[in-house]
């Protein structure tokens, strides 16, 4: 099993499915990096993804082009991020319960709109997804997405906005210690705000990868927990987007890995083991993975606390 | 503009504020219900007649209910504790296997005993179930500083797995057809009927028994007491003397074992038997509902009937208008936020700074 | 020449609460103008206007003769205003430079320029000569240092921020040891010489005539007094404050007659989380009817003691005794042995806010078969505790809900009081064995630490020991009998208070010449 397992590792194929795996993670995982390091913790990743999957697939369905369908999963998001920054930065209530609301309320208009708009169908109806970048010369690459593109590039970017920018600097400070964001001149509720609304354009575009890029049509049940997952990253990569990019493709490799040993048959270490062990195995990791970042967190100091300006 | 603390918080529109979060949430519903393209005024009174209009709507209605009072007080219990319970949907699915697995396994494996002792050992099984799934993750938050909303969440996906595995393997029902279920509960294990020709069973005098035990144990015991200073401010509880680690734990196991009985009660009274769909998630709901019954127990009873009766008489409207169902979630979840957006303003007022510099 | 400051009218309510009462006010340039006041006397508020935080009812204000827009803090530092806070406003985990740098530049800058701030972060800090290492991550800095980090963000030039020519600071000595206070009254020097415009906010009369040029004082949101420091004394400024004349109490000198050994500590060590001594060998002993004061800036292990000695931490080595036993790590155990416990945070660990008075009158016994039986409260016996508690210690602010009242609503003084009670009223009449009060006064005003004081005497008359933890030098020499200095975790010889001069605390708190016995 062993040599199995390193055959798999070295073959192009595997680390393709691996890439594609990772995607969606890689963009949840940023998106809740975003908002968790301007203080705000958003538990809405879940229905956001599931949102932005349905409107981006709904766009392209209905005539968009994919890279509009990829923006219009982005609006959707960012428009739910709004709602989440206003309940919880404006109004200062829980961002647990907000977040937990809108995942509800998310998934549940996402549904509903879909049961609306195609009241008959049995099986959904599919679109073209995007095509693979084979003109790209790089191997791996050139079987994935632009989108995957789109992620990788994202990861550099966002470490430079937060490192060395102001903007990224007022990002970080928020989180740290709002008072002193405030001192400087500084409006707290609008860079939380600002954050919140991008990390969740981000969580919708995970979304949109699944309908656009991995799979061509819309299902219930999608995201299936990649959202949570995505939650438990940003913990393991310790804030950081070069170590959410780790997580994101760490978790994907065992993912994949799981899905090849189901596949194979031969079961874990010669026993048949029932298929739905495989499937446990990503969230256990993900439990495992918060165990073992629990003691060193370098939590943003300022996260989950509300910030009541002129409160004294 | 901000928000400035009112001196005195408004009586008026603390009591108001469910009225108001449920006009606002009519409202955004009402649009849903346009855009189907059906008469919202008829959907809406096909509503609550499906849920509270007739003998058959109220049998329906609190049956669903049931299993959502004791989630909800399970998720109040814990939320009170500022311990974030997420995972009552696996406690509920691992609290139903295990009374499957203790009351179930009749006439093949020779569990002999007599049901007046099976009974309340299902029960008990299926509790300890239920509490020692949150013990895990409420011991990780306490020892090692593991938030416990994604661990619970996480565990909910797990749990569900593995009744799945029991479902296809070890507790499977021979007799099913191939349908991955477990055997079916004898008669004398299951709930007797509470209504006549209706799906209410006893299971719901059980639940109200726990909601007004529940109450009583947060308002008149030390344990109680202990849960409501630890949740509120641990720091001065410690300081106070009280071993908050060990209060999380009785939390922990108090609330997994309410979720677990949630489950135990669905399969004894409800269906007979387990499968996995049993829950349309009802754990999930349970937290909404503590929210809207401001973590009160009591106050859960009545969200519960509430957010049954939405479900219900949606499922019911359905049939009848051409409305998905998924308006029952957006309906709840819409009334969720706009009552806490309400119960807000009762202890706060908005203060809008009037841009022209009137005298600085 | 045009002041730096120009005040008019100022006015700001809260409510029915009039915090600033038609105040009129200037600073020149070059000036150190110290604002007295107890708390609650509106000092915080006028200076929040000042900085755009709030926004004034009535009134204006004037910069360098320019009037400054309301409600907007970018105007503010833009009109040449900085302000140093008593918390201070810093980021832990980024470094002095990012601290510095916020805000200096507009958001949709897609670049930072560093280079340029750093210099200039440099060349600031020599003019005014701070010492400070840009790249330092500010959780690992001194709060002494930290305090200068605050400054230079204040006087530096930097991106589009001009550095500010009016610095406002708030009870700077708050967290300074003697030495450190006098480092800062040398940069104050510095800056009004160059024609830096300086606000004062301290409630230390010593420190106040020493470093101001003149002195306003504020009282119930009116400014009562403006005065020439060179005119004014310390008991007319208390009286100015107060309004009326003030009895502090005072500790009788010779009033110590030795009594029995309460409590004892001997190389008592505890470390941290990095295995780092937080107390390294401290040894103590307290006697009945003595008051032993530990002075000592706040982070040099105080807490740890205290801690210890709540019943909330264990030993590492050496011995802890009450009355002669060794105690478990257990608060339960402290308080059934007679140990009357006054946190530092009264707001955050003396009291759970939400909860109502008398819940939290009974807080620390509601087990004990005096208030619950089995496992169920006695809630008439406990509301009558309260009830009791509240009228003997005098605790405000329970007119309309009575014991109901929830907790948070009480003012600061008025919690104090309640935990007072609890702690003193444990055991019916009698006096507690052993009263450990950590920071009892701080933030309360005079009015509610004479109270305070006046309990501790009164209750070291009856017999208790007390240990006093305290950061304000004052107290200490009002109160006690015996005082000890802390430093890095090592305690000096707990000397009688006769012995000690105000040179030589200032250096034991620096460590220098700490005796370990």
């Amino acid at each position: 099993m062993l040599a199995e397992t390193f055959d798999l590792l070295l073959s192009v194929p595997f680390w393709v499915a691996v890439l594609r795996i990772a995607t969606p993670l890689i963009l949840g995982t940023l998106g809740v990096l975003l908002c968790e390091r301007a203080g705000v913790l958003n538990l809405g990743i879940e229905g956001v993804m599931v949102a932005g999957a349905f409107a981006g697939w709904l766009a392209v369905y209905h005539g968009a082009g994919l890279w509009w369908g990829v923006l219009a999963a982005a609006a959707v998001g960012a428009a739910f991020g709004l709602l989440h920054g206003l309940l919880t930065v404006t109004l200062s209530l829980s961002q647990h319960v907000s977040g937990l609301g809108i995942t509800l309320f998310a998934t549940s208009i996402a549904s509903y709109a879909y049961r609306v708009s195609f009241p008959k169908v049995d099986s959904p109806p599919t679109i073209q997804p995007f095509a693979e970048m084979t003109w790209l010369p790089i191997p791996i690459l050139n079987a994935q997405t632009p989108l995957t593109l789109l992620a990788l590039l994202l990861v550099p970017l966002i470490g430079y906005v937060l490192y060395r920018t102001p903007v990224g600097l007022a990002v970080r400070m928020v989180g740290e210690n709002p008072a002193a964001a405030e001192g400087q001149g500084l409006s707290v509720a609008r860079v939380r705000i600002g954050a919140i609304v991008a990390g969740s354009a981000l969580m919708g575009v995970a979304g949109a990868f699944l309908t656009l890029a991995a799979f061509n049509a819309f299902y219930f049940n999608m995201v299936n927990g990649r959202g949570w997952v995505c939650v438990a990253l940003v913990v393991f990569a310790s804030w950081r987007p070069g170590k959410a990019l780790l997580g994101a493709v760490l978790f994907a490799l065992f993912d994949a890995l799981q899905l090849r040993l189901q596949q194979s048959g031969s079961g874990l270490f010669g026993m048949a083991v029932p298929y739905q062990v495989y499937l446990m195995l990503p969230y256990l990791l993900s439990i495992a993975a918060l165990i073992v970042m629990a003691r060193r967190a370098a939590y943003p100091q300022a996260l989950m606390k509300p910030y009541r300006k002129g409160e004294r | 503009m901000h928000l400035e603390r009112r001196a005195q918080t408004s009586r008026a529109l603390q009591l108001a504020a469910p009225l108001i979060a449920i006009a606002f949430t009519l409202a955004v519903s009402s649009l849903l219900v346009l855009w189907a393209g059906a008469p919202v005024g008829q959907a809406y009174a096909l509503l609550i007649e499906g849920g509270f209009g007739s003998r058959f709507a109220w049998g329906e209605t609190l049956t669903r209910a049931t299993p959502l009072i004791l989630t909800g007080l399970a998720a109040a219990v814990a939320f009170r504790a500022r311990l974030f319970n997420i995972g009552a949907e696996g406690q509920l699915y691992v609290g139903a296997l295990a009374a499957v697995a203790v009351g179930g396994l009749h006439g093949g494996s020779g569990f002999e005993l007599s049901p007046w002792l099976l009974f309340p050992l299902m029960m008990v099984a299926a509790a300890l179930a239920g509490a020692l799934l949150l013990l895990g993750p409420a011991l990780m938050k306490s020892r090692l500083g593991v938030d416990e909303v994604v661990t619970t969440l996480l565990l909910n996906f797990i749990v569900l797995l593995f009744v799945s595995m029991m479902l296809d393997g070890p507790m499977k029902d021979p007799t099913a057809m191939g349908w991955p279920q477990s055997v079916a509960l004898q008669d004398a294990l299951q709930l007797g009927k509470l209504i006549e020709r209706s799906r209410v069973h006893t299971g719901l005098l059980g639940a109200l028994v726990l909601a007004v035990l529940l109450w009583a144990l947060l308002k008149f015991t030390t344990t109680g007491f202990q849960i409501r200073a630890v949740g509120a401010n641990a720091r001065a509880s410690a300081f106070a003397g009280m071993p908050v680690g060990w209060v999380t734990v009785k939390v922990a196991l108090l609330s997994g074992a309410l979720a677990g009985l949630a489950g135990a009660i669905e399969v004894a009274g409800r269906t007979g038997y387990l499968t996995l769909d049993m829950s349309p998630g009802y754990g999930y709901s349970g937290i909404v509902i503590a929210m809207l019954a401001a973590l009160n127990p009591l106050g859960v009873v009545a969200a519960a009937i509430f957010v049954a009766g939405i479900l219900v008489g949606a499922d019911s409207m359905s049939r009848a208008v051409n409305v998905p169902t998924y308006i029952a979630d957006v309906i709840v979840s819409v009334s969720l936020l706009s009552m806490l957006v309400a119960t807000l303003f009762a202890q706060y007022r908005v203060v809008f700074n009037r841009r022209a510099s009137h005298a600085g | 020449m045009t002041p730096a400051l120009a005040l008019t009218g100022i006015t700001k309510r809260f409510g029915s609460l009039v915090a600033n009462d038609a105040i009129s006010l200037t600073l020149a340039q070059g000036e150190v103008l110290a604002l007295l006041g107890e708390n609650g006397a509106g000092k915080s508020t006028l200076v929040s206007i000042l900085f755009g935080h709030y926004r004034a009812d009535e009134g204006t204000v004037e910069v360098f003769g320019q009037p400054l827009p309301p409600g907007q803090p970018k105007a503010a530092l833009a009109a040449g205003i900085g302000m140093v806070h008593q918390h201070f406003t810093l980021a832990d985990n980024l470094s002095v430079l990012d601290n510095v740098l916020l805000g200096t530049e507009p958001l949709w800058l897609p670049f930072s320029r560093r280079r340029e701030a750093r210099a200039a972060l440099v060349d600031t800090a020599q003019r005014f000569g701070l010492q400070v290492d840009p790249d330092a991550r500010v959780a690992e800095l001194s709060v002494g240092e930290r305090q200068r980090v605050e400054i230079l963000k204040a006087l530096v030039s930097v991106g589009q921020r001009k550095g500010a020519r009016i610095l406002i600071l708030d009870e700077p000595t708050a967290v300074l040891t003697p030495a450190e206070a006098e480092s800062l009254f040398a940069t104050l020097q510095q800056l009004v010489a160059q024609g830096l415009g300086v606000i004062f906010i301290s409630h230390k009369l010593d420190e106040v005539l020493r470093v101001s040029h003149r002195i306003a004082v504020l009282r119930g949101g009116k400014l009562v007094a403006t005065l020439p420091a060179a005119e004014a004394d310390k008991a007319m400024l208390a009286e100015l404050m107060v309004g009326r004349r003030v009895e502090m109490p005072r500790r009788e000198p010779d009033a110590a007659v030795p009594q029995a050994e309460v409590c004892t500590l001997r190389g008592a060590t505890v470390r941290g989380a990095n295995g780092r001594a937080v107390l390294d060998g401290v040894s103590l002993s307290l006697h009945a009817g003595e008051i032993v004061a530990i002075a000592g800036v706040a982070g040099n292990g105080q807490q740890a003691l205290a801690e210890l000695l709540f019943g909330l931490r264990e030993l590492d080595a050496g011995e802890l005794m009450l009355q002669g036993r060794a105690m478990p790590a257990r608060a339960s155990a402290w308080m059934q042995a007679g140990v009357a416990r006054i946190p530092e945070d009264r707001h955050a660990v003396g009291v759970v806010g939400d909860l109502p008075v008398w819940e939290n009158a009974v807080l620390e016994r509601f087990a004990t078969p005096a208030f619950s039986k089995l496992g169920v409260i006695k809630r008439g016996a406990a509301r009558q505790h309260a009830q009791s508690l509240i009228e003997r210690y005098d605790v405000r602010g329970t007119q309309s809900a009575g014991v109901d009242t929830p907790t948070r609503a009480l003012s600061g003084g008025n919690m104090q009081k309640l935990i007072l009670g609890r702690a003193l009223m444990a055991d019916g009449e009698k006096a507690p064995v052993l009263i450990v009060a950590d920071q009892p006064t701080w933030g309360l005003d005079i009015g509610a630490v004479a109270y305070v004081h006046r309990q501790l005497l009164d209750a070291c008359a009856k017999g208790s020991a007390v240990l006093l933890i305290s950061e304000d030098l004052d107290e200490i020499f009002a109160l006690a009998d015996r005082i000890a200095v802390m430093h890095h975790g090592h305690l000096s010889e707990a000397k009688p208070a006769a012995q000690w001069t105000l040179t030589d605390i200032g250096l034991a708190m620096t460590g220098e010449a700490v005796h370990a016995p």
